[in-house]
């Protein structure tokens, strides 16, 4: 299980790593599904089946297909690198590393010892999710199939020939 | 057994490989893409929570997240193609102004 856990992380950061140094939209893409796939593997070590089944189905699935088909659709080729903005360059790159030793000092601060499961069982099935979905979270429940059909309506209108 | 810190700092890693890549990408589908890989770092961080906490809240949330990524997914997409259309061109660049 430990082992386990190491190696996906390995693979997940290398491929995320891989994702952003690429110039190619469609290589970003396959790695983000590297990415997607090793997270759902992390999920499952946790205790959370349903979320890493929805992480391959909904994310893995359905999303990186329809970014891949548009990848495709539009031709996106080589990205032409540009100097137009150097502000991105000079005060970028330090400020991400400053938020990342400050966030990792501030983690190893927090939970120096802090096992994964303190709790002694927790049940991530489909069933247990569901139970909590319909009854103490009905309404946002709700409200995300208003969000979905906007959504469908919206891209509908905008990807129509004469916008 | 993997203790919490080692899940946050994997989720704090791809935060910022997400981020980084958001600031210095050009292509407006990579940048989406980096939107998606945030999004994932922070549904790592609930489901870590969420198993640390014993509590299945955390993986509601994450359920939300998803599901508004779909929706962001579709919507993005749908304006990328029409400034495709409009623009000839996927540069973040080259789309810098408010008219046409």
């Amino acid at each position: 299980m430990t082992i386990l856990f190491y190696i996906f992380a390995a693979v997940t950061i290398l491929a995320a790593l891989n994702m952003v140094l690429q110039r190619t939209p469609v290589y970003s893409a396959l790695s983000l599904i590297v990415v997607l796939c090793s997270l759902a593997v992390v999920y499952l070590l946790l205790g959370a089946e349903f979320m890493a089944v929805l992480q391959v189905i909904i994310y893995a699935g359905a999303i990186m297909v329809l970014f891949v088909f548009v990848i495709m659709l539009l031709n996106a080729g080589h990205e032409v690198p540009s100097h137009r903005s150097r502000i991105a360059k000079w005060l970028g790159a330090p400020l991400m590393g400053a938020f990342l030793v400050e966030m990792l000092v501030t983690i190893r601060d927090q939970f120096p010892t802090t096992p994964a499961a303190t709790a002694a069982h927790l049940d991530g099935s489909p069933a247990a999710i569901g139970h909590l979905l319909f009854r103490s979270y009905v309404l946002p429940f709700e409200v995300t199939s208003i969000l979905i059909l906007v959504a469908v309506l919206g891209a509908v209108v905008l990807a129509k020939k004469d916008f | 057994m993997v203790p919490l810190s080692h899940y946050l700092a994997l989720s704090v890693i791809l935060f910022v490989l997400g981020a980084a890549g958001f600031i210095f990408r050009r292509n407006i589908i990579t940048i989406f893409m980096c939107i998606e890989l945030m999004l994932n770092a922070v549904n790592l961080a609930f489901i870590a929570f969420s198993r640390s906490l014993g509590n299945l809240d955390g993986q509601i949330f994450v359920f939300f997240v998803i599901v508004v990524a779909a929706a962001e997914a579709a919507v993005g997409l749908a304006v990328i193609i029409a400034l495709h259309r409009n623009r000839e061109s996927l540069n973040i660049e080259d789309v810098d102004s408010m008219k046409m």
